[in-house]
């Protein structure tokens, strides 16, 4: 050990229990009767379906495409049918489906061609593409695409590529099994990355409780002067890669910043081996070493398909009565899982078989008495009890001041907790809720956008329309005030105008034909009739030289006998008063 | 006494001055009142509470208008923080706006649909695509589920679906001990 290293603060030595699952060599799991492959088993983006039900696949071949740069492909972990590409219960605490492709094996396992890469002569943006295609992410359990980690900090260079072997989780133990018996590829792999990260010097970190790992990799490394592997100490939880990176370089990242920015990169041994065989071998990553321990007669740890049923690979253990449920991961940050049947996916380090006897229904939880235990063991320099507090007490805001995201979850609190509080559940749920509430306030915030945008373009459609009329006006005002002026031959101008004045024409003339003129063209022997009568009746009017006789002269030129009545009021008034019968009335018939 | 006085004068004088030039030199445009009160509202602009979208109930509760417990998309919470905001009493919801309901978007029946375009124009974030006599669709992302195009759509198409929960959009639930009877 050449190196001077550094202590993190906090941590626990919990029991590691990590001796029953080491006696045995890794072995394969028989394949299962259907693989059920979720496509989202990376953060990021859910990957998009490629295969079609009923279609054949073969073992490797692409059925989910990485969607965007923060997502990572995923491969047919064996030959066989796509029986259907459908929502399947995921390994997930939830218990929710997501779309996942089932496969039925055809037990050929036929691989697809693999085309190995030769890293030294591809660009480093080919390969970080060749590794999001091959389906890479962090395997130790954050499952992030490993290409994006892969890029070189300031200056395109990095000085640390840190491999994390340490695996401080207790039970769990595939890190150590791979290293044992896989540690030139593990060797090879650092040296693909160190490649395309530019890093200066590589460094092993494993935990001193594994001699045999760290023998293995001294071996592979020997000769290598850009490999150093260094034994840390065993102490809960070493392997958190801000953990690891303070001890191996004493550099402490601060929060909200990324280790590239210092120069150090920090990646499990796994997905070392994954980055091996994808580009090495042309291999994508299809299945991961997997450790069954718990509640079984075997503990012991297995290679494993993606996709893969828990319960068929706990079979391969022996499993012992008593088992209540699986818990992903291990005791002290493990996810229970909502069913014995889940699929094994890329997070899924170990399986841990639990029951009531092993782990005994926690002891009811007591107040705080704010004995600041949690705060000692506290990895992550953080006031767990204030979390605690204000996440009980549903004040987000205030946890994140107290820096919740920087909370590793790593359980150290809760485990040294004298009042048995489960802690880590109190976070949790506050990250969550936290995360809910941005989505709302990002669509909140989406949604007044696209309010006012909507009310903005409604007034100006309301403004424009007003314009348009407005203008449509003003230009009929000035075509008439322009007419106006113009005068007589305005008409000839216009030919509209004109026609108009040709249409109101003709229909005056028609409906001076149409008048009634029951007076025009009579016999002779009525006119002479008619002017008889004119003429008594001019003789029998007393005022006959009066203005009367005007008035009774103007009705007989007008055409309707209703008009003749209607006129006849016009007679003088004192013409009633004197007892005359007045005119046309009653005397008319006496005429006929 | 005098130079007293002058001091006093000259002081008041100054300093009114200075409060003067600050009063416009730091003038504050818009109301912060009514930006901190429409950031609490959920932006669903369904007028559940009386006024025509969410700035303008913001508005209104600023002028004292409106009450604090009229948006129902907001819910309890809503009404929680706009109590501790304006320095109120929390009250209930008030049940003539409407009741809080799980989010839930509109999905057009594309079937049914004829293409009368009158649920776009109902729609008050522009989360309705389509064209006259073109089947319309709702874009699913942008709805805020204010309901306001279901009352025009004249073959009644639309219908509100909730969203359902997602391993992505999934939140832990409130740790609860269960409490074991002594022995």
């Amino acid at each position: 050990m050449l190196a001077k290293l550094f202590q993190f603060h906090g941590g626990v030595k919990p029991a590691t229990h990590k001796e029953a699952s080491t006696r045995e060599a890794i072995a394969q799991v028989p394949l299962p009767g259907r693989l059920v492959v979720p496509l989202h088993q990376s953060i990021g983006g859910t990957p998009r379906p490629q295969v079609l039900p009923g279609q054949r696949v073969l073992k490797g071949e692409r059925i989910g495409a990485a969607d965007g740069n923060v997502s990572a492909a995923v491969h047919a972990p064996t030959s066989g049918t796509v029986v259907a590409v459908e929502p399947a219960v995921m390994a997930h605490t939830s218990g929710l489906t997501t779309l996942s492709v089932i496969i039925e094996p055809d037990g050929e396992d036929a691989w697809i061609r693999c085309a190995p890469v030769d890293y030294r002569a591809m660009p480093p943006d080919e390969l970080r593409d060749t590794l999001r295609d091959a389906g890479i992410v962090g395997l130790g359990g954050a499952v992030f695409p490993s290409h994006l980690k892969l890029k070189p900090g300031k200056g395109g260079r990095t000085r640390s590529l840190i491999l994390n072997g340490a695996e401080c989780e207790p039970f769990i133990t595939c890190d150590d099994l791979l290293m044992r018996e896989r540690a030139p590829a593990i060797i090879r792999g650092a040296e693909i990355m160190a490649h395309i990260l530019q890093a200066d010097e590589i460094l092993v970190g494993i935990e001193d409780n594994k001699p045999e790992a760290i023998a293995a990799m001294e071996a592979a490394a020997r000769g290598k002067a850009q490999i150093q592997v260094v034994a840390i100490p065993t102490r809960y939880p070493a392997g958190g890669a801000k953990q690891l990176i303070k001890v191996l370089t004493g550099i402490e990242v601060p929060h909200g910043q990324r280790s590239t920015d210092y120069g150090v990169q920090c990646f499990n041994v796994g997905t070392v081996y994954a980055i091996f065989e994808a580009i090495d071998l042309g291999r994508p990553l299809i299945s991961r070493i997997v450790t069954v321990a718990g509640n079984v007669a075997r503990p012991r740890n297995f290679e494993v398909l993606f996709g893969t049923p828990m319960d068929h690979l706990a079979a391969q253990a022996g499993p012992q009565p008593g088992t209540d449920r699986y818990i992903m991961g291990g005791p002290m940050m493990g996810y229970p899982m909502p069913a014995f049947d889940v699929p094994v996916v890329k997070a899924t380090n170990c399986v841990l078989v639990a029951s009531p006897a092993l782990f005994p229904p926690p002891p009811p939880e007591m107040p705080c008495i704010r004995c600041g235990e949690c705060a000692q063991a506290c990895p992550a320099d953080l006031a767990p009890f204030e979390l605690y507090w204000f996440s009980r007490a549903h004040n987000f805001g205030k946890a994140q001041e107290y820096h919740l995201f920087d909370c590793i979850e790593c359980g150290c609190c809760a485990y040294v907790c004298p009042s048995h509080i489960p802690l880590v559940d109190y976070y949790r749920f506050a990250k969550t809720e936290i995360w809910a509430r941005e989505r709302e306030k990002d669509a909140a915030d989406q949604a007044r956008e696209r309010f006012e945008f909507r009310n903005l373009r409604q007034d100006l459609e309301k403004k424009e329309k007003a314009e348009k009329l407005a203008a449509k006006a003003a230009e009929t005002k000035a075509k008439l005030a322009q007419e106006a002026q113009s005068g007589g031959d305005g008409g000839a101008d216009d030919p509209k105008k004109a026609l108009i004045a040709a249409a109101l024409e003709r229909a005056r003339a028609q409906k001076a034909q149409a008048e009634p003129k029951n007076t025009d063209n009579l016999a002779p022997a009525t006119q002479a009739e008619i002017a008889a009568i004119e003429a008594r009746r001019t003789v029998l009017s007393p005022h006959a030289d009066s203005p009367g006789s005007a008035g009774f002269a103007q009705p007989a030129r007008s055409p309707g006998d209703e008009q003749w009545t209607a006129n006849a009021p016009l007679s003088p008034p004192d013409e009633a008063e004197s007892g005359l019968v007045r005119p046309g009335s009653a005397r008319s018939p006496e005429d006929a | 006494m005098l130079a007293a006085l002058l001091a006093m004068t000259g002081l008041a004088l100054l300093l009114g001055a200075a409060l003067g030039f600050a009063a416009i030199r730091f003038k504050v445009e818009g109301d912060p009142l009514v930006d901190k009160i429409d950031a609490i509202l959920p932006q669903t602009q369904c007028g559940q509470c009386g006024f025509p979208g969410c700035k303008p109930y913001a508005e209104a509760i600023a002028k004292g208008d409106a009450d604090i417990n009229q948006c129902p998309p907001g819910g309890e919470e809503g009404i929680r923080k706009l109590a501790d905001l304006l320095g109120r009493e929390f009250k209930p919801l008030n049940a003539d706006n409407g009741t809080e309901k799980p989010k839930a978007v509109a999905v057009i029946d594309e079937q049914v649909c004829i293409g009368c375009t009158l649920c776009i124009q109902a729609c008050p974030v522009d989360a309705i695509v389509g064209a006259a006599k073109q089947m319309h669709t709702v874009v699913e992302p942008l709805c805020t589920g204010c309901e306001l195009c279901i009352a025009p759509c004249p073959v009644d198409c639309i219908a509100m679906v909730p969203v359902p929960e997602t391993v992505e959009t999934w939140k832990w639930r409130y740790p609860v001990t269960k409490i074991h009877k002594a022995a």
